[in-house]
């Protein structure tokens, strides 16, 4: 009995330790809000990115947007209107390129994303300023300034706020574009409306787990929600509530452990895909299996 | 003489500057259903995207009922049935949210469904027998109940053009006799019916006119008129041997 309690009660006492001791900590409490903000608005997006097979675009997204933020940097602009500027030109510039030339889709992306990330590259070595590269890459949420928080704010809601509202005509899109087109949609407006808010939200990533990363916080809730639901709506509560998890508890290991911290997050989200990957009711191999040995 | 309700005139679409359907120009009218045949790349597709207003002729033009296709499309006027291939069927919508998106056209930005919407879907599929299956994820129906959803999604929609894409395609014959039976039903409406189809022998029992065409309109008109040898020897590049292996190769009931 004694023991039961003993080992109760130290376990409250190290759970408490574990989450509370590190809120004493400003820059801990803001960098957790921060993370479960962008986790929330990334995975809100990845269900589209997931749906309409835009991963590999995701992550060209992500890339070219290095110059704008370089260059937004330099002209003391918001970081967001260069990454902005920058995201929707590489894509853009794929379209051309691929309506232009016989050259496949994939090569277009990848020597498009790869150019504009070269040159960011080449203005961030070049540009004498403050700016750190490794931040860009690989993220800084647990230094991150006040005006940056407020950017990620803005961005959020405006993300937030514009899914909600053309919720149903991007699932249409993502679903049957041609139908969508029929009865009049605009698809067009919607190709980009999703392409600039996937600009958007790899600015608001790039601060949590940086450039490199980004496109895992755009896939990996969707994709693992994907395996768990098979309503859209079901989804995208889901691929939220896993990407708020796993930011949250991606930045409390990262100060336990004193270590990276979109790495973290991301190879947390990595481990729960995983996890669905393996036990998810309907689509897990484990219910897979079992479904053709019925079939059998 | 009933009212003319696709009429398409002298059109010419060319995609990067290569020519893929050459003046064509048909007129069909209100309660037909015509059959579409041609080869694979002989401008089927592009003549469907032409009447949806996805392609703009580099010459010609389309009206659907004496409307522009801008019109057309903001009144939901050509409901498009797609080819099951095109569909991604593992995505997370039910039977009832895709015959739901028939009706998107009707609401309002935020697409909230109305007593009217919620009913009018319901009616479709009854009318297709899948009211019992609506909250089955789409991938789980059979191929033919499949057809069916989208079938039922063209019913919800209420355009008097209805474009069908291969729709006996992997189909059983259950829903083959019930497709081809609400066709009949909807040309009595008065709508007009265009089926793009591989199984001649098909056509020949409920088509009323029929559309041969390889880059350009070869001969369109009344079934009996235009479907002889000699027309579909033309449609299919010489070789009456693709024609006699569709007839005797298709599984068809009649």
């Amino acid at each position: 009995m004694d023991f039961i309690q003993w080992f109760i009660q130290g376990f409250i006492q190290g759970f408490i330790q574990w989450f509370v001791a590190p809120m004493q900590h400003e820059f801990m409490v803001k960098a957790i809000l921060v993370s479960a903000l962008v986790g929330l608005v990334c995975s809100a997006l990845s269900c589209y990115m997931t749906l309409k097979g835009w991963a590999l675009m995701g992550d060209a997204v992500s890339h070219a947007v290095l110059p704008g933020v370089v260059i937004a940097y330099v002209m003391n602009i918001p970081l967001a209107i260069g990454a902005f500027v920058f995201g929707v030109g590489s894509v853009i510039a794929i379209g051309f390129i691929k309506a232009k030339t016989r050259i496949k889709e994939d090569t277009v992306i990848g020597l498009v994303f790869t150019g504009f990330f070269a040159l960011g590259l080449v203005l961030v070595s070049k540009i004498r300023s403050t700016i750190d590269l490794t931040h860009i890459l690989f993220g800084n949420v647990l230094g991150i300034s006040d005006s940056d928080i407020v950017q990620t704010i803005i961005i959020s809601v405006i993300t937030l706020v514009t899914l909600a509202i053309l919720r149903k005509d991007l699932i249409l899109f993502c679903f049957d574009s041609t139908h969508a087109r029929s009865i009049g949609l605009n698809t067009t407006f919607l190709y980009y409306t999703l392409l600039s808010l996937l600009s958007l939200t790899a600015v608001a990533g790039l601060q949590t787990v940086g450039i490199i990363l980004v496109v895992a916080m755009l896939v990996t809730p969707g994709a693992t929600a994907y395996l768990l639901s098979d309503r859209f709506d079901h989804m995208t509560l889901i691929a939220m509530a896993l990407g708020v998890f796993s930011s949250v508890m991606g930045t409390y290991i990262s100060y336990h452990i004193d270590g990276s911290t979109g790495g973290c997050i991301v190879v947390l989200q990595t481990i729960l895909f995983v996890l669905a990957m393996i036990f998810a009711p309907k689509h897990g191999i484990i219910a897979q299996s079992k479904n053709t040995e019925i079939n059998y | 003489m009933r009212n003319i309700s696709i009429n398409i005139e002298n059109v010419t679409v060319a995609y990067h500057g290569k020519v893929a359907l050459h003046s064509a120009s048909i007129k069909l009218e209100e309660g037909v259903i015509c059959g579409l045949v041609g080869m694979n790349g002989a401008g089927k597709s592009t003549l469907f995207k032409a009447i949806m207003g996805f392609v703009k002729p580099v010459r010609g033009n389309v009206s659907i009922q004496g409307l522009p296709i801008r019109q057309v499309q903001k009144r939901n006027l050509v409901a498009y049935v797609p080819q099951s291939e095109e569909v991604d069927w593992n995505f997370p919508v039910n039977v009832y949210d895709v015959v739901m998106m028939g009706r998107y056209g009707y609401m309002n930005l935020l697409r909230i469904p109305r007593s009217i919407d919620k009913n009018v879907v319901q009616e479709s599929l009854e009318r297709v027998g899948l009211w019992d299956m609506r909250f089955k994820q789409i991938g789980e129906l059979s191929g033919g109940q499949k057809k069916r959803a989208f079938f039922a999604r063209a019913l919800a929609q209420q355009g008097t053009v209805l474009l069908l894409d291969e729709p006996f395609a992997g189909v059983d014959i259950k829903t083959e006799k019930l497709m081809i039976d609400m066709l009949m039903e909807l040309r009595q409406a008065g709508y007009t019916i265009l089926i793009s189809t591989h199984d001649l022998a098909s056509i020949t029992t409920f088509c009323d006119q029929v559309v041969l065409i390889n880059r350009t309109i070869l001969a369109y008109g009344n079934t009996s008129e235009v479907f002889t040898e000699e027309n579909l020897s033309r449609t299919f590049g010489g070789s009456v041997g693709d024609f006699s292996g569709a007839k005797t190769n298709s599984c068809h009931p009649h």
